[in-house]
């Protein structure tokens, strides 16, 4: 009986304590969305924190691109292959990526390169009372530090997705015609007649504004509310990171059911 | 005595909900003077300068600076309110990304539109009075832990506040140094018509610049008064802590139960 009670406790505990981080996270995403105004106001700052998001990131998603798009093309041609159907090959590539791969591991790199990188700074710039000197200065940070990085990444992430799949699909193709002899009319004539500008790429692109949102705010929330110690900075980057990916991960397969199911 | 430009009545303030650090303090910062906040190490006086900033807000109590009631400010007047606040902390707080000389400039380009020519006029004279103005160009990263409250120091007066909050500004400075700071807020408090607090632990350097001083220990203001009046108190508290006899009635441990019994716990089980 007591152990009922004692579970009861601690499930509500949970509860309580899961619906106020919630809540202090909307409260908060409130706060930086309203600094859109003085990002607009100084598009400076919000340049700088472009490049150092994005065009930072660029490098990463380059290689992983081609190295994705060889590995999909070669893959696929080897299955394709059996049936006859290799010139399909470009359909395969081009789906595979613009639809899944190019939105889903551009968040995930995107993440562990600018999103951690984000938390840290912000937590660190926190336990070190930079952001309380500021606020004694009448800056506030949330506007001044914490906004220009959001909307950094939310509009770094999709501009990166897109590069992603336009790398992404050429490897797949130089691997399937340079290297498997595959007809390079039929791999860009088939990705021209069968897959859709609105429905396939643009869906690609919304799941990356939707994982954009996420990680940029998992990014920001984590670093501002670390403990200020160098334990909690470091937590707050890890938790960063692995929030992300179960959020792009579960996010990725609902939106997958909403867009592509039927 | 002259009008209160900082009223606090009956503060409460806890940071966890359970232990409150103060009982209902009740301070009076008055206009144009230097006033101390002393007490021992722990007692919330860092907490305190915070909660006049409206950085924290009392559970209970009221926060009266200049008038106007800080914690029911919204966040628009608050932050108007805090252009006229500085605050020197404890640890410097510079911005690590940015020069010595950005450092303090960052202020002065957040909120006004001066040319280029104006601003580092504004940061050399500044960077001028605390002695740094050739170390312009460095990093706070290659600063001195003393070379960063003075690049802090200079950053907290570049707005011209009315209100100065001082956090342990003489630790860590050589003696040269520490005459110089000493000094200069002292002629910052004269000069400009500033109201200066100024929390330290070190009772000669305050008493030669306070006007008024407040002790605070276990969350109430214990003793307050000129610096003349608290070396001529009777109270036994008051003497132990401005001759720092390690006897008597202030206490210096954090709150804890029985030492004996403590140890024996750990031999129980
Ligand atoms: N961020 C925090 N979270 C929880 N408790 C805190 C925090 N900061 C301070 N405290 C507690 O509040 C009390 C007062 O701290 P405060 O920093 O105001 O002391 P202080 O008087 O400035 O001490 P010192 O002279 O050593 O700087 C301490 O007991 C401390 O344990
Ligand atoms: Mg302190």
């Amino acid at each position: 009986m007591s152990g009922l009670i004692n579970f009861l406790q601690r499930l509500g505990a949970f509860i309580i304590d899961g619906m106020a981080g919630l809540g202090r996270s909307v409260t908060f995403l409130i706060s930086v969305l309203m600094g859109f105004k003085d990002v607009l106001l100084r598009p400076r700052l919000l340049i700088r924190e472009i490049y150092s998001v994005g065009v930072l990131s660029l490098l990463i998603i380059f290689f992983s691109a081609i190295f994705v798009g060889m590995v999909v093309s070669l893959l696929g041609y080897t299955i394709l292959v059996d049936f006859g159907g290799e010139e399909s090959l470009g359909l395969l590539v081009a789906l595979t990526l613009v639809r899944e791969l190019a939105p889903v591991l551009g968040a995930l790199l995107f993440s562990g390169r600018a999103g951690s990188a984000v938390t840290a700074e912000i937590g660190l710039m926190k336990a070190t009372e930079q952001l309380a000197s500021m606020e004694m200065m009448a800056v506030d940070p949330i506007r001044r530090i914490v906004a220009p990085r959001f909307f950094a990444g939310l509009i770094s992430l999709p501009i990166l997705t897109i590069i992603f799949m336009a790398v992404g699909v050429y490897s797949g193709y130089l691997v399937g015609s340079e290297w498997k002899g595959v007809d390079a009319g039929s791999f860009w004539s088939q990705i021209q007649n069968k897959v859709e500008f609105r429905h396939d790429i643009i869906n690609g692109i919304i799941k990356s504004i939707v994982f954009a949102f996420v990680v940029t705010w998992i990014a920001v929330y984590q670093g501002y509310h670390a403990m200020p110690t160098s334990e909690g900075v470091s937590k707050a980057t890890t938790n960063s990171v692995v929030y992300s990916a179960l959020a792009i991960l579960g996010l990725d397969f609902v939106l997958t059911a909403m867009m592509f199911a039927s | 005595m002259s009008n209160s430009l900082v009223k606090i009545r009956d503060v409460h303030f806890s940071w966890d909900g359970r232990r409150d650090i103060y009982s209902g303090v009740d301070l009076d910062i008055p206009e144009g003077k230097v006033t101390a906040i002393m007490g021992p190490s722990g007692t919330g006086k860092t907490t305190m300068l915070r909660l006049i900033g409206g950085q924290l807000k009392p559970t209970q109590g009221s926060v009266e600076v200049a008038g106007q009631e800080i914690p029911k400010l919204n966040r628009k007047a608050l932050y108007l309110a805090r252009r006229r606040m500085g605050m020197l902390f404890q640890s410097g707080a510079l911005l690590t990304d940015l020069s010595t000389f950005e450092n303090i400039a960052f202020p002065i380009r957040e909120h006004y539109d001066f040319s280029e020519t104006m601003i580092r006029d504004i940061v050399l004279m500044k960077l001028e009075l605390v002695g740094l103005r050739g170390a312009r160009d460095l990093m706070p990263s290659e600063l001195s832990g003393g070379m960063k409250r003075r690049v802090a120091l200079a950053r907290a007066i570049v707005l011209d506040p009315v209100l100065m909050m001082y956090d342990e500004p003489f630790t860590g400075l050589d003696p040269v140094t520490l005459g110089t700071i000493v000094t200069l807020i002292k002629e910052l408090n004269n000069a400009l018509g500033l109201t200066s607090v100024i929390v330290s632990h070190d009772i000669g350097e305050t008493f030669s610049i306070a006007d008024h001083v407040c002790i605070l220990s276990e969350g109430k203001i214990v003793a307050a008064g000129s610096p003349e009046e608290l070396k001529n108190s009777d109270s036994a508290f008051v003497q132990q802590f401005v001759n720092g006899h390690p006897d008597g009635p202030m206490p210096f441990h954090y709150p804890a139960d029985d030492y004996a019994e403590d140890l024996l716990k750990g031999h129980k089980s």
